[in-house]
């Protein structure tokens, strides 16, 4: 009975996850580049700031939001801010289709097991997590990002107005 | 018929042969060895959750189009399943793999059942035990105090036996 119990709280703590807080470590896991060269992580971008968008092929609020993410990449990136996209739980060749249709210049891995998602604690796609360049959460929602948001919430943060 | 025109035959014959021999490889390279419907019994849709035959979101649709795509290409099943781990990781699998932490899978339920057994058994034969049976099923004799003794014999002695 006891054996039972047990792997039954282990099944439960394998799979359940929780959002990651602001304030808390962002997790960095190593994933494959969606282009295929090679691996990469959060981690290259320590120092910078860095949005954290989940998204997938076949999500259409990421369609939506893929222009205004590359129009803000675009305004931003020589500064110490990138977006890393996170093509989440998908086939690789449709996120480079993807990519490519709509595109997108900032750097994407592919987390098609959806382990960094697991460990984000994300619901669903697309999801997005400010982090800062320390590494720390400071901004996070979940669903699509407008321009509006990216201007008015996220934008202050990168230039140090707030 | 003359020869010429049963010579012509002969050569006209020989490349049609030929032809059907090369063509037989192209075509069998092209044969599908499963079908989508086999296969997506046997995965899961990874965002959906549930067997992919039974997803229709557009995640499992784009799944579905994937193996289909390897399907026509002639893939086996394996080399299609392979292909969908390397994308979507060992999760996709409705089945767990014989090999590594999966075993326990396949594992567990049996040693399971084993233990349950022998504790079963255990359980049975401390209970014959306890509510006073023999192996073979008839009341253990208990010692008779003499008082009970003397009562036997006097009830047996109303008896003509």
């Amino acid at each position: 009975m006891l054996a039972v119990v047990g792997l039954l709280v282990f099944g439960l703590a394998s799979h359940g996850s929780s959002r990651v807080q602001l304030g808390e470590a962002a997790p960095d896991p190593t994933l494959p580049k969606l282009d295929g060269g090679g691996d990469g992580s959060l981690a290259e971008h320590r120092g910078e700031w860095v949005l954290v968008n989940f998204w997938a092929s076949w999500c259409d609020p990421c369609k939506e939001e893929a222009p205004a993410l590359e129009q803000f990449q675009r305004q931003h990136e020589s500064g110490d801010f990138t977006v890393l996209g996170i093509d989440s739980r998908d086939l690789s060749g449709d996120g480079r289709a993807f990519a490519r249709k709509h595109e997108l210049s900032y750097p994407q891995l592919h987390d098609g097991e959806g382990d960094m998602a697991h460990e984000y604690g994300t619901t669903g796609v697309p999801e997005n997590f400010l982090v800062d360049p320390k590494g720390k959460v400071r901004w996070l929602t979940a669903g699509p990002v407008t321009e509006e948001m990216l201007n008015d919430q996220i934008a202050p943060l990168v230039e140090g107005k707030s | 018929m003359s020869a010429r025109t049963i010579r012509a035959l002969a050569i006209a014959s020989a490349a049609l042969a030929l032809m059907a021999a090369s063509l037989v490889p192209a075509a069998g390279a092209a044969t599908p060895q499963t079908s989508l419907s086999e296969i997506s019994g046997e995965v899961m849709c990874p965002v959906c959750g549930t067997l992919l035959e039974l997803a229709e979101s557009p995640q499992a649709q784009r799944e579905k189009a994937f193996i289909q795509r390897l399907v026509d290409e002639g893939r086996s099943k394996q080399e299609i399943k392979d292909a969908l781990v390397a994308e979507y990781g060992d999760e996709v699998l409705a089945l767990p793999q014989d090999s590594g932490f999966s075993l326990s899978a396949y594992v567990v339920p049996i040693v399971a059942f084993i233990v349950a057994a022998i504790a079963l058994a255990f359980g049975v034969a401390k209970w014959r035990r306890a509510s006073g049976s023999g192996d073979d099923g008839r009341p253990v004799a208990a010692g008779l105090s003499a008082e009970d003794s003397a009562r036997l014999d006097e009830d047996l002695g109303r008896y003509d036996l």
